[in-house]
């Protein structure tokens, strides 16, 4: 056991055992604070993976953006005054089966297939060839992922006014 | 020397998938809901950054992987507008309750 | 300037119109002033094309500019060669020179259309169609390929569908639409199946490389015949749009058109179209074909020229003078006077052009008035007109020091050799007959509406001199009708450089024992310089040379006498024209019934289609439904047994199955909840059942 092998079970087990409260504790804000948590052991997950900038970006959009909106979104659809915010669940039971299943099934698939992988060495920060790639190979789809979410702004406005 | 390998991250991808279906099909609570869904892409994403890393494909996977996140974020806007409309037609977000396309 | 330079140059000329037309069509109606755009815009043009000409001209004489790119590489296919097609834009001199005529012409007619065209409610509409127009026509001009030459050519037939009907509120006019539309399809299936031809035999649609085939020997269905019907069916398409004989028929209706439009695409630009045409791909014409193609242009040029005598509208006289001349440029070209051709055609243009504009000035101040019976003395109130529409008849019947005179001289010298070369001598007689008609009907024309006294006094008080924007075009047409823009000598066209230096015949690509006598190739001179003693062998030249005098002086008498027998008919009136066509009925009522070819057509084609229809309508009722009826009373009482048992077995078949679906609806509907998570499972169990089947 090494420190990289005792950080990926540390940030590992964050990321699950948050992600089972996000989907099970019935108080949708505590939910939205596991969430929190999933995706903070996910930013760790990528630190291991030498994905520098991902993580970062994970922090910023997905912690410092979504999780607030989804935050903005649940104050905004319940009273200040019911302290109940919580959601009720349905079909646990064939849902508990169905999805128990498919782990085993997804995890088996996994494991007997043979990947290709090569021997990992050191990498330094990926941020320039990451840019290097986004104005040069990928130029085109990110000019349009620019206008997607132009047209995603403009359409929540104009769907959230009415 | 590092014990960990691939087939770790994949391990971890597909629960944290599995718990995303999970989420999706048993909360009633639209904002419930959307979590699921952001634990699935999130899923995929240390899928593609794993392979990325371990395939040793560049940085392309990574690309990929912020590329999904810019989607996922236009994905919540769109979305919460979405439940924000259904709240203020139906007064709550429940989704087993807003079942008008069966009649 | 270098040969990109041209060939971009070439091509913003081409697109300029189209961005015209586009912004004019998209808001025209919104923004009144817009015409001022498209009007800019060919002012722009044809300073560009002057540009290009005058480079192209003088620094790139003898050069072909070709700027191609492959479109569509449909590979090898079986049996097949590889098939490439080719998009591109091909400059040598005619086509500079053609573009310079037709943005001139068109810049001309736009700026006469603002002062003609003025009040009307759909102002800027008709000037975004003038800009397709010129960007068609642009498009036929500047093509490498007979593919595109196809695509431009239907864009004018559109352009000229859509201002022949634009004043669709009258039924004449959508009719004359209608008219000039489908007959021009008629001649375009043979231009289609012309091109097919090639195609098929030579897998590419690009001129140069078609004729480089033919000229190695390549034949369209290996034999000689098999090429005179490909150039024949070419001649097809230009049969119909430079509304040749038989298929003349729709030009004298087009005139319901507004007068500017006749006279940029009805006169000047559009139906030379055929004859540029025949001009591109002269070089596959083999003997037999151009032999056809003179005996049409000398029907065309004979006929129309007959009827025109008689006819009392200014504007169907002039149709008819259109034709004829475009008669004697197609004759020419079956005759193999290839540069006269080309040059009749931009002569032809300038003048044809201003006598059209000079009409529409005299019927736009007599209030839409076309009848000459009811116009006369106008001299008087329209004086500029009056001078602008004299020279340019002038020139078009042929008088020296004008450029119709060296034109037409030109092509009747060429007749007149190929008489002398072949003995085939009634083109030449046809030529020299035309001649002198068309300077009789031209000052017919003129003395019934210049001269004399005025018969509508009315009308005639309100007339008076056309605005500037009017006269201005007047003026500036009848100026390119003299004779020195195109040879400081008025009775010598060669010494001009448009003759000497600029426009050479081509080499002919056919072979030897498919051209005529004299056009075949002379070993003994095949190596010298001079291109036009490598096609034909020195006995035309020099036959076109004798003939150069003696058809000078006889053309030119010829119109002179035309003249002269009109003033004695019309102006002194030595003879009543009344009493003399009473005399000569029959000839008169054929010549002023248009040869009765509307009233041919009608009954032969027209009604030929109706009378088929009417016979297999019978055919239809008897016939048809008479085994239709006896099969119905057969059914009536078959249909009476099985209903019996319908009601009994069938039914009660159909109801059992009814309920056993409805029980298994009711069943299944259970899983439709609505709700989407419901269904989400689902997906997760069929996935799970995919996963273990395909494990």
């Amino acid at each position: 056991m090494t420190v990289y092998d005792i950080t990926f079970y540390l940030f590992a087990l964050i990321t699950l055992g948050s992600a089972f409260f996000v989907v099970t504790i019935r108080n949708i804000v505590y939910s939205a604070f596991f969430l929190l948590f999933t995706l903070f052991g996910i930013t760790g997950l990528y630190v291991l993976l030498s994905a520098d900038f991902i993580a970062i970006v994970q922090l910023v959009v997905y912690v410092g953006g979504i999780l607030v909106l989804l935050l903005f979104g649940v104050m905004l659809t319940h009273k200040i005054t019911n302290v109940q915010i919580k959601s009720g669940t349905l079909q646990i039971i064939p849902s508990a089966i169905a999805v128990i299943v498919l782990a085993f099934a997804l995890i088996k698939i996994f494991l007997s297939t043979n990947w290709k992988t090569f021997q990992l060495t050191a990498q330094n920060s990926s941020v320039q060839g990451l840019g290097v790639l986004l104005v040069n190979q990928y130029s085109v789809v990110f000019e349009l992922l620019g206008i997607l979410l132009l047209i995603a702004l403009i359409g929540a406005a104009s769907m959230a006014r009415r | 020397m590092i014990n960990i390998t691939l087939y770790h991250y994949l391990i971890v991808s597909s629960v944290l998938f599995c718990l995303g279906i999970f989420g999706v099909i048993t909360r009633k609570n639209a904002i419930m809901v959307l979590m699921g869904i952001e634990l699935i892409l999130n899923a995929a994403n240390i899928n593609f950054v794993a392979f990325a890393r371990y395939g040793n494909f560049g940085n392309s996977g990574q690309l990929a992987a912020l590329f999904v996140i810019i989607l996922a974020a236009a994905e919540a806007a769109i979305a919460m507008a979405i439940v924000l409309n259904i709240y203020k037609t139906f007064t709550n977000i429940n989704i087993d309750e807003i079942d008008t396309l069966k009649d | 300037m270098t040969e990109s330079v041209l060939i971009k140059l070439a091509l913003l000329i081409l697109f300029l119109p189209l961005i015209g037309f586009i912004v004019t069509l998209l808001f025209g109606k919104r923004i009144k002033w817009l015409y001022w755009f498209e009007n800019s815009i060919l002012i722009l043009a044809f300073l560009l094309s002057a540009v290009l000409a005058y480079f192209k001209l003088t620094h790139f004489t003898d050069q072909t500019l070709i700027s191609e790119f492959e479109w569509i590489n449909l590979g090898s296919i079986p049996f097949v060669k590889s098939i490439i097609i080719d998009l591109g834009i091909m400059l040598d001199n005619i086509t500079v020179l053609m573009i310079l005529t037709v943005n001139i012409v068109s810049l001309l007619v736009h700026i006469f259309s603002v002062g003609y065209m003025k009040g009307d409610k759909r102002y800027n509409r008709y000037f975004s169609y003038l800009g397709i127009f010129t960007f068609s026509m642009l498009g036929i001009v500047l093509t490498h390929n007979l593919l595109m030459m196809y695509v431009f050519w239907e864009l004018v037939g559109l352009s000229s569908y859509l201002l022949i009907g634009f004043w669709y509120e009258k039924k004449t006019a959508s009719d004359a639409a209608k008219k000039a539309f489908i007959v021009n399809r008629i001649g375009d299936i043979g231009m289609f199946l012309g091109i097919l031809t090639l195609f098929l035999t030579y897998n590419t649609f690009s001129f140069d490389k078609i004729f480089y085939q033919i000229s190695t020997g390549n034949l369209p269905f290996g034999t000689e015949f098999g090429l005179t019907v490909a150039g024949v069916l070419l001649f097809c398409g230009a049969i119909g749009k430079s509304a040749q004989f038989p298929l003349h028929v729709w030009l004298p209706d087009a005139m319901e058109g507004p007068t500017p439009v006749s006279a940029l695409i009805h006169a000047a630009t559009m139906v030379a179209a055929g004859v540029y045409f025949m001009i591109r791909v002269f070089p596959i014409l083999s003997g037999d074909a151009l032999l056809v193609i003179a005996t049409i242009g000398a029907l065309s040029a004979f006929i129309p020229a007959t009827i025109a005598v008689t006819q009392n509208d200014i504007k169907k006289v002039l149709a008819y003078s259109t034709i004829s001349q475009l008669g004697y440029m197609i004759m020419a070209i079956g005759v193999g006077a290839y540069t006269f051709a080309f040059f009749h055609l931009v002569t032809h243009a300038f003048f044809k052009a201003g006598l059209f504009l000079g009409s529409g000035s005299v019927i736009h101040s007599m209030h839409h008035e076309q009848d000459m019976t009811k116009m006369g003395g106008l001299r008087k109130k329209m004086p500029l007109t009056y001078i602008t529409f004299l020279v340019a008849s002038l020139a078009l019947s042929g008088i020296p020091f004008t450029s119709g005179f060296l034109s037409k001289d030109g092509i009747l010298a060429g007749t007149f050799a190929f008489g002398s070369l072949t003995g085939y001598w009634y083109f030449a007689a046809v030529g020299f007959i035309v001649a002198f008609l068309t300077a009789f009907y031209m000052f017919r024309a003129i003395i019934m509406t210049f001269h004399g006294k005025p018969k509508n006094k009315e009308k005639f008080e309100h007339a008076k001199e056309s605005s500037f924007v009017m006269a201005m075009p007047l003026v500036v047409l009848s100026a390119l009708s003299l004779f020195f823009w195109y040879s400081l000598n008025p009775f010598n066209p060669n010494e001009g450089k448009l003759l000497s230096s600029w426009i050479k015949t081509p080499e002919i690509s056919v072979p030897q024992s498919a051209r005529y006598e004299f056009m075949k190739t002379d070993d003994k001179i095949i190596n010298k310089e001079n291109l036009e003693e490598v096609t034909y062998s020195n006995s035309y030249t020099e036959a076109i040379h004798h003939a150069h005098y003696p058809t000078l002086f006889t053309s030119a008498s010829l119109a002179l006498l035309g003249i002269l027998f009109a003033f004695i008919f019309y102006q002194w009136k030595v003879f009543d024209p009344n009493k003399f066509a009473e005399k000569l009925k029959p000839i008169y009522l054929l010549s002023f019934n248009k040869w009765y070819f509307d009233e041919i057509y009608y009954a032969s084609f027209v009604a030929g289609t109706i009378g088929l229809s009417k016979i297999i309508s019978m055919f239809d009722n008897k016939f048809i439904d008479g085994i239709v009826n006896g099969s119905a009373l057969f059914t009536k009482n078959f249909s009476a047994f099985t209903g019996k048992f319908d009601n009994v077995v069938v039914d009660g078949l159909v109801n059992m199955m009814a309920y056993i679906s409805g029980m298994f609806g009711l069943f299944f509907r259970r899983f439709q909840t609505g709700k989407v998570q419901t269904y989400i499972l689902f997906v997760v169990f069929s996935l799970i059942i995919l996963l273990y089947i395909f494990r």
